[in-house]
């Protein structure tokens, strides 16, 4: 059975292409990028052109990109580091939408004294940017909100935002793993502080990200060792991943525009046929500004690990906000967070593409999912006969 | 992804008797479409009083609907008596077991049986209802129903009875109470359970009061706040005063009726001292609450 993978906010494919650059960093071309000799320098000069590559993908200075080990790294480093930066400010502000990467650590920090103010969404999923004013003061140490978020899709204002905390003198980060590649952004025309981006959500290898940092801002250093990232980020490259990075960043400035506009079809496609064909449904976060590749869709009566099971049986990979998805007995933060009924969080469905998916893909799916939706539903009490 | 057995996914993709019998001699419905799921069954008897047929409808995951499915088959054929032997044990074996966290779909398998059990026994009159006090009040789960799983299904720590019942995996707000019934109902075993921040003995010094005032408003209530869209703020210890500050509360808690005041006191005299107060900051009660459904 051939796998339709619409779960590419979960992980991506490596491009051919990525692992291509990749393969001599194993056996070949395996010198540690810190020794002196030629063999090993050979190395940080490549991953000096990834530096760039990440760099030129966001309009930053290549001495502004700092290499993690993905997004979850790079949030805890901006947030932790900003905090340590300025001992004296104790407050955080971020949304109450966040990727777990940033909430949970929010959460921990307000256990250790530090005050955490959650900005709340409204029922399309935008930002109260009242809210966030509002709070904003000489106390806050940093301001982290996300760019896009991962379960809707939906695209906060980080310019807006950014030109807010900079009046304030407040640092701002933004974990823009999920819209960079998929967003055009230039660092240059905004002024936000931190970024974080996530290797695996845009075709590079798991377990590599950076965190851009523009210069002047204060940051401890989160990770302590030796003097690799000019003693921001210790710890021995992970050479391979960082090269596939920057192979994949340099893919994604080329084909940013056509396929997002490619892509953008296939998932307005998907999304238009299955609320056509499936009675009681509606869409998370519809509104226009969000990722061209995400569709989060809650079925009424029914639950989204069914949903899930059923569609892996036709090789459909997606996901969903349904509790019992993750082993909780509470559905989405993000879903409960935009007012979306319980009864509809248990029943919603993210279907996220990307350049690798085809109208095929969509017409099959558009075809099984009235069938699978039709199905529970004769199963459900809460359906009439 | 989960683990399901064959026969939980064969059960799942192929459900047997779906359906509601017309003129049904037992109805039982049990869960809503806030928890998650929800059960409604059916069954009809032949002259010599055993189950004819039985059939269910179920809103929820995988395993809930396989559960209903193995159900509906294991019950044909038994006398009203047998099928009220029947523990979510059984059922949860029958599928050839279940993952941990899906123990809760057997256990509602079961309360539907009795549900419907109790309606037939009634002559259709009475609908199901719960018995014993409400522990957890996110998904009304009852003292008597959390003694059960303990006592059927071996239980000794709390997260065995979220997984089982429900019972605490909301707001978290009871998990001392779950915790209660486990060492009441099963002594022996509750001693191994690891226990949380106990009260030291003898006078503490205002450091050691203040440290572990702030140490349960983190263990032991924001955890439950929060699960809510709630938070709760120490502002300040004076003498035996502690005075906090709530933020944020959610509309569909049914815990909004239980001032959330008492509840922090509770907990501090619980596991810092006996007599301290808890007052709600002037400021912060006088600003509204934001309520979001």
């Amino acid at each position: 059975m051939k796998t339709i993978y619409f779960d590419n906010n979960a992980t991506t494919r490596v491009a051919e292409e990525v692992l291509e650059a990749m393969k001599p960093y194993f056996c070949d071309l395996y010198g540690n990028p810190s020794s002196m000799h030629t063999f090993g320098g050979q190395v940080g000069r490549k991953i000096g052109e990834a530096r760039e590559q990440a760099a030129s993908l966001i309009g930053c200075e290549p001495g502004e990109i700092l290499f993690t080990s993905g997004g979850t790294e790079s949030d805890n480093t901006a947030i932790r580091g900003a905090l340590a930066a300025a001992p004296r400010r104790r407050k955080i502000i971020t949304s109450r939408v966040e990727h777990p990467a940033v909430l949970t650590l929010c959460r921990e920090l307000a256990n250790h004294g530090y005050t955490v103010a959650e900005i709340g969404v409204d029922k399309s999923g935008s930002l109260d940017l009242g809210e966030l004013e509002n709070q904003l003061d000489d106390d806050t140490a940093i301001v982290t909100i996300m760019h896009a978020n991962n379960e809707t899709g939906v695209i906060f204002p980080v310019e807006k935002i950014a030109d807010m905390t900079a009046a304030a003198d407040v640092v701002f980060h933004t974990d823009a793993v999920q819209s960079v590649g998929k967003l055009p952004i230039n660092l240059k025309e905004n002024r936000i502080d931190m970024l974080s981006l996530s290797g695996h959500k845009l075709h590079a290898p798991k377990g590599v990200g950076v965190l851009y940092v523009r210069r002047g801002t204060r940051l401890r250093p989160f990770m302590l060792g030796g003097h690799q990232e000019s003693g921001k980020r210790a710890g021995t490259e992970n050479v391979p991943g960082i090269i596939g990075l920057g192979a994949a960043c340099e893919l994604a400035a080329k084909c940013i525009d056509t396929e997002n506009r490619r892509v953008r079809k296939l998932r307005d496609k998907l999304e238009k046929a299955v609320l056509a064909r499936c009675p009681d449904c509606r869409v998370n976060g519809s509104g226009r500004n969000r990722l061209p590749n995400t569709s989060n869709i809650s079925f009424e009566f029914i639950e989204g690990e069914a949903i899930l099971l059923m569609l892996d049986r036709y090789g459909i990979c997606a996901s969903s906000g349904s509790a019992c998805t993750s082993g909780s007995l509470e559905p989405s933060h993000v879903l409960r967070a935009m007012g979306v009924p319980f009864t509809a969080a248990h029943g919603s469905i993210r279907f996220s593409l990307s350049r690798y998916n085809t109208e095929q893909e969509v017409d099959y799916t558009i075809e099984k999912m009235p069938q699978i939706v039709a199905h529970l539903r004769e199963l459900s009490p809460f359906v009439a006969k | 992804m989960w683990d399901y057995t064959e026969k939980v996914r064969d059960h799942f993709f192929n459900p047997r008797n779906v359906g509601e019998i017309a003129d049904p001699d037992g109805v039982g419905e049990v869960g809503s479409l806030a928890c998650g799921d929800a059960l409604k069954l059916t069954f009809k008897l032949d002259d010599k009083g055993r189950i004819k047929d039985a059939k269910f409808k179920t809103f929820g995951c995988a395993s809930a609907i396989a559960t209903s499915s193995v159900l509906t088959e294991m019950i044909k054929g038994m006398t009203v008596e047998e099928a009220a032997k029947v523990t979510n044990k059984n059922i949860a074996d029958y599928l050839g077991g279940l993952p941990e966290q899906k123990m809760h779909c057997s256990v509602m398998g079961r309360e539907a049986l009795e549900a419907a059990i109790e309606n037939y026994r009634t002559g259709g009159k009475k609908k199901h209802e719960l018995e014993g006090r409400i522990v957890c009040t996110c998904f009304g789960v009852t003292d008597r129903e959390i003694e059960r799983v303990v006592r059927e299904n071996n239980l000794a720590e709390v997260e065995e009875v979220t997984n089982y019942c429900k019972a605490g995996g909301g707001c978290g707000g009871c998990r001392e109470q779950i915790q209660q019934i486990i060492r009441r109902v099963r002594p022996t075993e509750a001693k191994k359970a690891p226990e949380p921040v106990r009260r030291r003995e003898g006078r503490l010094t205002n450091i050691q009061k203040m440290q572990m005032v702030q140490q349960t408003i983190s263990e032991q209530v924001r955890p439950a706040l929060r699960a809510h869209g709630g938070d709760i703020e120490l502002i300040d210890i004076e003498a035996n005063k502690v005075i906090v500050a709530l933020r944020g509360m959610c509309a569909q808690c049914r815990l909004a009726n239980v001032t959330i005041k008492d509840l922090v006191q509770a907990r501090l005299r619980e596991f810092v001292a006996e007599d301290l107060v808890v007052e709600e900051h002037r400021e912060s009660a006088d600003r509204q609450h934001k309520h979001r459904t």
